[in-house]
């Protein structure tokens, strides 16, 4: 989230696209309700069911899954041509007025540089026409025929009503309501904010549906503002801190980067990422990424990390492909190229697609080792369950070891909630049996680990042994001295270079936030954008001192939130040019002369004047962008692209097939279904309940009470086509697997028409499985497709084509 | 720092009588009353509170679980009840039908509670001690390293990658969790990393 929970009262207009909060995220939602009760806001939800946030919503408008680009560049062109844009934002605050290089184009669904072999593009020309000055060449009255504002007027032009209806299959007149209503948030004294999670993410073309919001948004000048923003309610509780802290193939905490091969030294890692300002006066605050790199790297290796030996660069490991992310992963374990792999608190074989695919990858394992509070399908996947996991367990040679840890009421600790609020917990109960915590688990295997390498050496020891370790029970370091250890602490005292008997950072205190990180070795601190959560005053994560000045839903005192205890990321954008609020009743920061003081603590150097530096700190532009250079692999700006398993050819690109440059697996192109495939004639998504929380709580006696039986959803026209009863049993099957489940027949969904074509939707709940204390089940993901999204690898798993006919039920072996 | 151990003394001294006479104030009946003025002191009294977070979803709900025994005294605590912090910002108190039931989750039938080992081919699980599965995974790591780490690429550049081995972290843990995950992984050469956030 840009915004926070409590921020969502502060709102005109919710518009709930990409998810489904009153049932996802119920007591957030309740903020909704707040806002529509005491400002009289409304609540726009666009979805393929009609879900119980639409029943509560002011307007609903379907759309087929999937889709969403073309409802949002028709959005952005219905704003352009109509005049609802907030011109005194657009202006200064975006790239609107920066004007492209020549050479760069955008024709028939591709942007220039495509090589279809490679599925991939040459990005050279997505970049910004540079003046002799240095700076990029920017054109204020927005008359350059290459200005970003007059290419993003071009791109959306085809978008019209019409085609979104056609593309959509959203009625003219409803998507039309909502352009009306959104349109109405163009002035600077209304709000809108957009609420979305996995309906958007879970697409080959994820990320971009994001974006083509966002740039939505900033045409409404909504970014920056109290009730505004893009806020991403997102999953798990502590899904923000894992990404956080760069849990992933190809990160380092604080989004910075693990280097490539082609990086095979610092001072080459360094020479691309020196975010040279674009424009005079901006702040291009990554161009400390030296800081917190060097910082990081002390955290992790102490002593051994050096500036000879470049802060033991060679440590790291050096990447060959843009990411092992679990869907490489999966595919390399299917063709036997994996020997060992760990599942820390996570149930593969039902949260990624093609559960075939997956559990003969399992198979190939040497070893599995599940760390976990609860029975998973994952662990047990070698154990036969019939009809729901038709297995051989003599056939599977993979040793599985199982290990019981805590869950959250048995550790300590923070996590980091959708508004990046660091939350400290305690303890409340014991751990059952012999259940451990994780970080003792993995200290223990660690420690186990390094003696072996003391003992026998072997491979590259260097980065295991020297592994900074120094807890004072290495066996089980606590969570105060990991908290402490992301903040950051002074190793060297440190003297002002102009007066040298000044002491600036005295050797062994906490940091007071990433302010004070250094390159020089100087500093430790493992995630600098947490750098502030446990300071010299102690650990700000656990405060609780929930007043409110203004009323304002920021709530300074309670938690820590990254970055720098920030509650609304660019704040400075919720003021004129001048440093003035837009919307004087909805004051956030302003500029007294001086300084910018507030509700909120000011995302700009705090005496940076108004005029001289952009809001937009981060970027080397100072402004936010709508045309975004190469950043991102699938183009500058959203295209619409079909599902890769979809009903019907894409209208405006008919030679595209999925999104052109997501990357496919060479094996499983023969197991999607072909564009139009009579065979996998209805439309199929993925969806959850509010009773359920992903396949956890079937392992819950009450939940599984609540929602004790597998069904899918469809429509009443749907059901009489196909002889289905409500409550009968059917079968429903994808070019990959099939399952069996009740049928629910209602209203909330509807047949949709698609460029002239009746299309039927199957809605799929995704909460069942083979243990636990609710009814067996199959796992929803034996129908979906192994294909990611391009930028980020998301499974697409909110559009794939199934076929569905009346059936007994399953066959119970 | 744990504020909830200056409120709970603060009711303990004051006793039922005060928590009876807010209540009626409130407009409680006075059955309503006798009930919740059994109920308060039962939890504020009888149990030890502690303040946590909803583990399901990133709204982040604050929680207090109620436990027989103190942790902090070094006892065995029973957690007996969970209900939503009313000083919470975000939830104020409120719970959803997930988060009303996670006494359920942390009590399930279906916890672990010992390490367990399926030998290759078996059909059960069977018990086996922390020493021995530690052991077994360090010596399946060290041996996997030692046999597949990639020192240099084709063309000689130092990449000192370990392809064969993966690492899928968990999302409903703690930061505190995830960097001793981070570094203990990060320093294997490991880059077969993701976590929930992928999906």
């Amino acid at each position: 989230m840009t915004n926070a929970w409590t921020d969502i009262k502060n709102t005109d207009l919710v518009v709930i696209m990409g998810g489904n909060a009153a049932e996802a995220h119920p007591c957030g939602f309740k903020w909704v309700t707040e806002a529509k009760a005491t400002r009289g806001a409304k609540l726009i939800v666009v979805d393929p069911r009609y879900n119980r946030s639409a029943a509560v919503a002011d307007f609903y408008a379907p759309i087929r899954q999937g889709s969403d680009i073309a409802f949002l560049m028709g959005l952005i062109n219905y704003c352009i041509s109509h005049d609802k844009v907030q011109w005194d934002y657009v202006k200064p605050f975006t790239n609107a007025s920066f004007v492209v290089r020549e050479g760069y184009a955008y024709q028939d669904g591709l942007f220039t540089g495509y090589d279809e072999s490679k599925r991939d593009y040459n990005r050279d020309s997505w970049e910004y026409e540079i003046g002799p000055d240095g700076y990029a060449v920017v054109d204020e009255t927005l008359q350059n025929p290459r200005c970003v504002w007059n290419l993003l007027k071009q791109h959306v032009a085809i978008y019209t009503p019409e085609m979104v209806e056609r593309i959509c299959g959203t009625p003219k007149d409803a998507f039309l309501k909502v352009a009306e209503m959104v349109g109405e948030c163009s002035t600077p004294t209304k709000t809108m904010t957009s609420m979305y999670a996995l309906g958007w993410t879970q697409h080959s073309k994820g990320a971009q549906n994001i974006r083509g919001m966002a740039m939505l948004q900033l045409i409404l000048g909504n970014i920056g503002v109290r009730g505004g923003g893009m806020n991403a309610l997102r999953g798990h509780s502590n899904i923000q801190g894992l990404t956080d802290l760069g849990l992933m193939s190809n990160l380092i905490p604080g989004y910075l980067n693990i280097p490539t091969q082609k990086e095979p030294d610092f001072t080459t890692y360094m020479s691309t990422r020196a975010f040279k300002p674009l424009r005079p006066n901006q702040t291009s605050y990554w161009q400390n990424y030296r800081k917190f790199f060097v910082s990081f790297m002390k955290s992790m290796y102490g002593p051994a990390a050096t500036k000879e030996n470049d802060w033991a660069y060679s440590y790291l490991p050096k990447l060959d492909v843009a990411s092992y992310d679990v869907l490489r992963v999966f595919d390399m374990m299917k063709h036997g190229k994996v020997n060992l792999y760990f599942c820390q608190g996570f149930n593969p074989l039902q949260a990624f697609p093609d559960k075939g695919k997956l559990a003969a990858g399992l198979a190939k394992l040497k070893m599995l080792v599940i760390m976990d509070p609860l029975q998973t399908e994952t662990a047990r996947f070698w154990e036969d369950h019939g009809t729901f996991n038709k297995v051989n367990p003599a056939d599977i040679k993979t040793e599985v070891i199982q290990l019981p840890t805590t869950c959250f009421a048995e550790d300590e600790g923070s996590l980091v909630n959708s508004g990046r609020w660091l939350q400290w917990h305690w303890p409340g109960g014991s751990p059952p049996g012999e259940a451990k915590t994780d970080i003792w688990i993995m200290a223990q295997i660690h420690l186990r680990l390094k003696e072996l390498y003391k003992k026998e050496g072997g491979a590259f020891p260097d980065p295991i042994v020297n592994l900074n370790w120094s807890y004072k029970d290495p066996g089980e370091p606590t969570p105060e001295e990991l908290a402490r250890e992301m903040n950051g602490s002074v190793l060297v005292d440190v003297f002002d270079p102009a007066d040298p008997t000044k002491k600036v950072l005295e050797a062994g205190k906490q940091l007071s936030g990433f302010g004070q990180m250094r390159d020089d070795g100087t500093t430790a601190g493992g995630c600098w954008i947490f750098s502030g959560c446990w300071t010299e005053a102690g650990n700000m994560m656990a405060r609780r001192d929930n007043s409110d000045p203004g009323d304002a839903g920021m709530f300074l005192k309670w938690s820590f939130a990254w970055p720098a205890n920030r509650r609304i990321l660019y704040n400075r954008a919720s003021c004129d040019l001048d440093g003035k609020p837009w919307d004087p009743s909805r004051k956030l920061i302003e500029w007294d002369g001086a300084k910018w003081t507030g509700y909120d603590v000011p995302d700009i150097p705090p005496t940076a004047k108004p005029r001289d530096v952009g809001p937009f700190i981060m970027n080397p532009e100072g402004t936010s962008r709508l045309w975004v250079r190469k950043m991102m692999r699938d183009g500058p700006f959203p295209v619409h692209y079909e599902p890769f398993e979809s009903p019907v050819a894409n209208v405006i690109a008919p030679k595209v097939r999925g999104n052109p440059v997501a990357r496919v697996f060479p094996d499983d192109w023969k197991t999607f279904a072909d564009i139009g495939d009579p065979n996998f004639p209805y439309a199929g998504t993925s969806y959850r309940l509010t009773e359920h929380f992903h396949y956890w709580t079937k392992n819950n006696h009450v939940n599984s009470v609540l929602q004790p039986e597998q069904f899918v959803e469809i429509s009443e026209e749907l059901a009489k086509d196909k002889g289905i009863a409500l409550g009968g049993w059917v079968r429903v099957w994808s070019k990959r697997g099939e399952l069996y489940a009740k049928a629910v027949v209602t209203k909330r969904i509807k047949p949709m028409t698609i460029d002239g074509k009746i299309v039927h939707i199957v809605g799929v709940p995704i909460h069942w499985g083979f243990v636990g204390a609710a009814r067996k089940g199959f796992t929803a993901n034996t129908l979906t497709p192994f294909v990611g999204d391009a930028n980020i690898e998301t499974p697409e798993f909110k559009a794939f084509m199934v076929n569905i006919e009346p059936s007994t039920g399953p066959v119970v072996a | 720092m744990n504020m909830e151990l200056s409120r709970r003394t603060f009711l303990k001294t004051s006793g039922a009588g005060l928590a009876g006479t807010t209540l009626g104030a409130f407009g409680f009946s006075e059955a309503e009353a006798a009930v919740a003025a059994a109920v308060k002191p039962f939890h504020l009294v009888n149990t030890t509170e502690a303040r946590n977070t909803c583990t399901y979803c990133s709204v982040a709900c604050g929680i207090i679980i109620y436990s027989k025994g103190d942790l902090r005294k070094g006892e065995k605590a029973d957690i007996v009840h969970i209900e939503g912090d009313a000083d919470h910002p975000t939830n104020r108190g409120t719970l959803c039908p997930k988060g009303s039931a996670l006494r359920d989750i942390v009590k399930s039938q279906t916890r672990l509670t010992q390490p367990m080992l399926r030998k290759a081919g078996s059909d059960k699980f069977e018990a086996v001690s922390w020493d021995l599965a530690l052991d077994k995974i360090a010596r399946a790591m060290k041996d996997d390293r030692d046999a597949n780490f990639v020192a240099t690429n084709q063309d000689g550049v130092t990449v000192n990658r370990w392809l064969t081995t993966g690492f899928l972290a968990a999302s409903a843990t703690t930061n505190e969790t995830a960097f001793a995950t981070y570094k203990v992984v990060r320093s294997t050469g490991i880059l077969a990393f993701d976590n929930q956030a992928r999906v």
